[in-house]
């Protein structure tokens, strides 16, 4: 503490340039936390996926149907508890300026094979009775101000009704939660059955199905007759567990954590850069001072936990803004609006953001603190 | 009898640069007794700043001994001579060598962040340093803020400030004015004659030398002529 007001005191000499590096250095750790959370959110939905799900599609694309009629087929195979199919809607509500997902599913197999999906009690009731039933996941129904009881129209953009037109109108009987702050609640989700009586086209198809397994270990075994069943057949399947067709889905993009690495490492090898080049400078310009320390009885030891300290600081004060900025802004809301659904922070990324503001510190002052330490105090008086 | 304080004996010293070696002192024998305002007098190059520097243990002798206060410092590591450079030594500079952005207190306070003293202990030192050199006014005050008389008089307060057996004085004078250099001239002799410091002071200025109490004349490495005055 009693070197503090030394410490501290250089950094009046040259402000600005004191200034720009620590806010240099703010931005990167803005950046930091916003790439986390996209990772973040990328990342979740395979981590929270269900080890007990598996997903069954057509062999060729996503976007190729399967025929309703596997449902009861896989719910023969030995292995799966449940089977329930789904079909993207792909519609347009209103502008567009909030997209966001949705999907036909058969309500009751849905939420037994998806149980992290919480509604009340009373709200799956309707929905079970209400045939034009849909729910809503929480941030969805907040960010559109929807209620139970609303009547939501959605415009078709290949999902034609056979009464003209192309408007499909729900009614809104329950808000879905999920059972843990990781689980989506951005997407819409209505009856399947309302679906295939009042579409135009493709009676009798699906878009996937959903497994839920009797036990997780046997997920490879269940896969493997899934895909025997229907080989050679004119829908062929695909069938992987829930984390792989989640994982493809997003890689579908680029390798996300591999691209927020890449652009985490340039951001940072840039700040190591300009914070390392601030240090240099600092030091290179008061030698006489660091010498006129070392002949009054400073140690080499002090000499180089003084100027780390420094840089330690300057790396200290601009990260911990920087993560409390971004943090802030990220807690602000997913600024996609709506594409990524689960934009949070994620706790243990506090810490490798803690551990990055400590080595950039050390890392851009040990080459000038080494130089104070090794400063011979009679040359560096001799300066200037 | 006074007692001696400093005793250099057979001191060498000697500077590689690149395959040339310089020796700059060659077998050097002095002792400078307690209490005593030496000058070193001589002209550029003959060593004189070079045995400033081994006398405050910023460098090592190539050869000989070097005893300060019945302590050989020639053979201590730098870790070792760091800390007895704390305790024994004091430096005035010829250009002061402030710290541009503490004020002038938080200047004489540096020396004694290495000792033990507490916060308050701290203070009342450095106010009776700046009351010796009579500084105690501008305490507050950065050296762009002072005149150079006034800067060397902070410096020589950081020098005292931890009451250390020896002041090492570099041209003290050098860049001041006769004026002004005479004020600090009278503090140098004030703090030798009235608080019993131990002052060896280098110098071009034979005005300045006058106000020692001994003068030694230096030439290539060796004292030439030594006098009282």
């Amino acid at each position: 503490m009693r070197f503090a007001l030394l410490i501290l005191s250089n950094f009046k000499r040259h402000k600005t340039r004191t200034l720009l590096t620590v806010l240099s250095i703010l931005v990167a750790f803005v950046l930091f936390v916003y790439l986390a959370a996209i990772r973040h959110a990328f990342e979740m939905g395979i981590s929270v996926a269900g080890a007990n799900r598996l997903i069954v599609r057509n062999r060729i694309t996503l976007i190729q149907p399967l025929p309703q009629s596997y449902e009861a087929q896989i719910e023969q195979i030995d292995g799966v508890a449940n089977a329930t199919q789904a079909t993207w809607f792909g519609g347009i509500y209103q502008d567009n300026k909030r997209p966001f997902g949705q999907i036909a599913v058969e309500p009751e197999e849905f939420l037994d094979v998806y149980p992290e999906y919480v509604i009340p009690a009373e709200g799956k009731a309707n929905w079970l009775k209400t045939r034009t039933g849909a729910i809503a996941g929480r941030k969805l129904a907040d960010a559109l101000g929807w209620k139970v009881g609303d009547k939501i129209p959605i415009q078709a953009t290949y999902m034609t009704p056979k009464t003209g037109g192309n408007t499909w109108t729900f009614d809104l009987v329950a808000i879905q939660d999920g059972a843990t702050p990781e689980v989506d609640t951005s997407s819409f989700f209505f009856r399947h059955d309302y679906l295939d009586e009042n579409r135009l086209r493709g009676e009798g198809l699906t878009g996937w199905y959903y497994i839920k397994l009797k036990d997780p270990k046997h997920a490879e075994d269940v896969v493997k007759r899934v895909d025997e069943k229907f080989a050679n057949s004119p829908y062929e399947t695909k069938t992987e567990t829930e984390k792989a067709f989640i994982k493809g889905f997003a890689e579908q993009m680029g390798n996300i954590g591999a691209i927020v690495t890449a652009i985490l490492t340039a951001v940072f090898f840039t700040i190591l850069l300009v914070a390392g080049n601030t240090m240099a400078q600092a030091v290179r310009e008061r030698i006489n001072e660091l010498g006129v320390l070392k002949a009054i009885g400073f140690t080499d030891t002090q000499m180089l936990l003084l100027v780390l300290a420094e840089s330690l600081l300057i790396a200290g004060v601009g990260g911990a803004l920087g993560l409390a900025l971004g943090i802030l802004f990220v807690s602000s809301g997913d600024p996609t609006n709506g594409a990524l659904p689960i934009f949070l922070f994620p706790p243990d990324a506090l810490i490798l953001g803690i551990v990055f503001v400590i080595a950039l510190g050390l890392i851009t002052g040990a080459m000038p603190a080494i130089q104070a330490m090794r400063l011979n105090a009679v040359d560096a008086l001799r300066r200037e | 009898m006074p007692d001696q304080l400093v005793t250099m004996r057979n001191v060498e010293k000697t500077f590689h640069r690149g395959s040339e070696d310089i020796r700059v002192l060659s077998g050097l024998d002095l002792a400078i007794e307690s209490g005593e305002f030496l000058a070193l007098m001589g002209p550029s190059g003959s060593g004189k700043s070079t045995l400033l520097n081994l006398l405050a243990g910023l460098d090592r002798p190539s050869g000989g001994t070097i005893t300060v206060g019945g302590q050989r410092i020639d053979s201590l590591s730098r870790r070792e001579l760091a800390h007895w450079r704390a305790r024994h030594v004091g430096f005035v500079f010829q250009f002061y060598n402030l710290m541009p952005v503490l004020s002038a207190e938080r200047n004489v306070e540096l020396p004694l962040l290495l000792t033990s003293l507490s916060r308050a202990e701290r203070k009342s030192h450095v106010a009776n340093a700046l009351q010796i050199v009579g500084l105690e006014h501008r305490a507050k005050h950065t050296p762009r803020t002072l005149s150079g008389g006034e800067q060397q008089r902070v410096g020589i307060a950081r020098a005292i400030v931890t009451d250390p057996t020896l002041i090492l004085a570099d041209e003290p004078t050098g860049d001041l004015d006769r004026k002004t250099g005479d004020g600090i001239l009278d503090l140098l002799q004030a703090l030798n004659g009235e608080h019993g410091k131990t002052i060896v002071m280098v110098t071009h200025d034979p005005h300045a030398a006058k106000r020692a109490s001994r003068h030694l004349y230096m030439v290539d490495g060796q004292v030439s002529t030594e006098m009282a005055a």
